[in-house]
């Protein structure tokens, strides 16, 4: 602990440097787990309305739908 | 089970779901170790003092800045050689981890600049090159939002990343092409690195330790892209099917 408190002249640059990295990677990480809720989210509202992916309609004998960028067929 | 196989974005799903959690494990572990070595192993430089700390952040964020430019630039040649759909989904989620990446290089490098240097920040050929690094990680990340189609904005900016990618030999090469106040590379070198042990193997576990991260966030970047596709192609048909069945109402 010794060694944390002691950062010689410049430790508010150090403290500094280290306390933006950490707001950084956390606001990152914050970011990414709202928006995946958010999409999670959407998607099982779109789901709940009876909307549902190609791969999902095929049991059901619907196969019609848009082609997609990321669609589970490709 | 052919690479392109894996390659499918239902695959690339059910595969990082499950690979995620110990991702995020080893990537935590590497930090706890590369912060313990950094405060409690590590001795303050003999010129520096204890200024060599803030080191072991930016330099491997400026790593990560460059090899989050490779990711997208290899992913760029998958869009327009292989026309893949992960390859796309690949160097769209790259590039705001990049930019974040690309910015704590430059923060960092200025907090560590002022106290040695005497300033915040010189027009010298690393850093100005690393800064034009970061405006184009934000330009890329703005033409991405400006198309709507996402294969349209995929080719687009697939292009203008491989034009991109010419910066990054600069990067790496301006310390040696021109006059810097920037220190020439003291870790990748061929007589072997000019940093004693003591301070180079905590550099490389933080090194590790970021590596792990920008893996862990760009898997869950992807996604999150898979997942934003999905819904626009769901509500696309969703609004196609509403047309269809208003139509003969109108008829009528």
């Amino acid at each position: 602990m010794t060694a944390l408190l002691d950062l010689g002249p410049h430790a508010g640059f150090i403290l500094s440097s280290y306390a933006i990295t950490l707001a950084t990677i956390a606001g990152l990480f914050l970011w990414l787990r709202m928006d995946r809720a958010r999409l999670v989210t959407a998607l099982e509202r779109l789901e709940a309305q009876g909307v549902r992916r190609r791969s999902g309609r095929s049991a059901t004998g619907n196969g019609a739908g848009p082609r997609t960028a990321t669609g589970s067929g490709r | 089970m052919a690479i392109a196989d894996l390659a499918n974005p239902t695959r690339f799903m059910a595969l990082s779901g499950r690979l995620l959690p110990w991702l995020g494990i080893a990537c935590a572990l590497a930090f706890a170790a590369g912060l313990y070595m950094t405060f409690f192993v590590a001795p303050d430089d003999y010129q520096q003092g204890a200024t060599v700390k803030i080191m072991f952040l930016h330099v491997p964020a400026a790593w990560l800045a460059m090899m989050c430019y490779s990711v997208m630039a290899v992913s760029a040649l998958g869009t327009l050689i292989w026309k893949h759909p992960l390859a796309d989904v690949s160097a769209r989620a790259a590039a705001p981890i990049g930019a974040a990446f690309t910015f704590l290089s430059l923060i960092t490098g200025s907090l560590w600049g002022k106290p040695m240097w005497g300033t915040y920040w010189v027009w010298d050929a690393r850093l100005t090159s690393v800064l034009v690094l970061f405006i184009m990680y934000l330009g890329l990340i703005a033409l991405w939002r400006t198309v709507e189609d996402p294969i349209r904005a995929g080719k687009a900016t697939a292009v203008l990343t491989l034009v991109g990618a010419i910066n990054l030999p600069i990067i790496k090469f301006s310390v040696d092409w021109w006059n810097t106040l920037h220190q020439p590379a003291s870790v990748v070198r061929l007589d072997g690195p000019a940093i004693h042990p003591t301070i180079l193997w905590p550099l490389l576990v933080m090194a590790l330790a970021f590596t792990l991260l920008f893996f862990t966030l760009h898997m869950m970047a992807m996604r999150n892209e898979v997942l934003r596709r999905r819904l626009r192609t769901l509500q696309l048909g969703a609004a196609s099917a509403r047309t269809a069945t208003a139509r003969p109402q109108a008829a009528e």
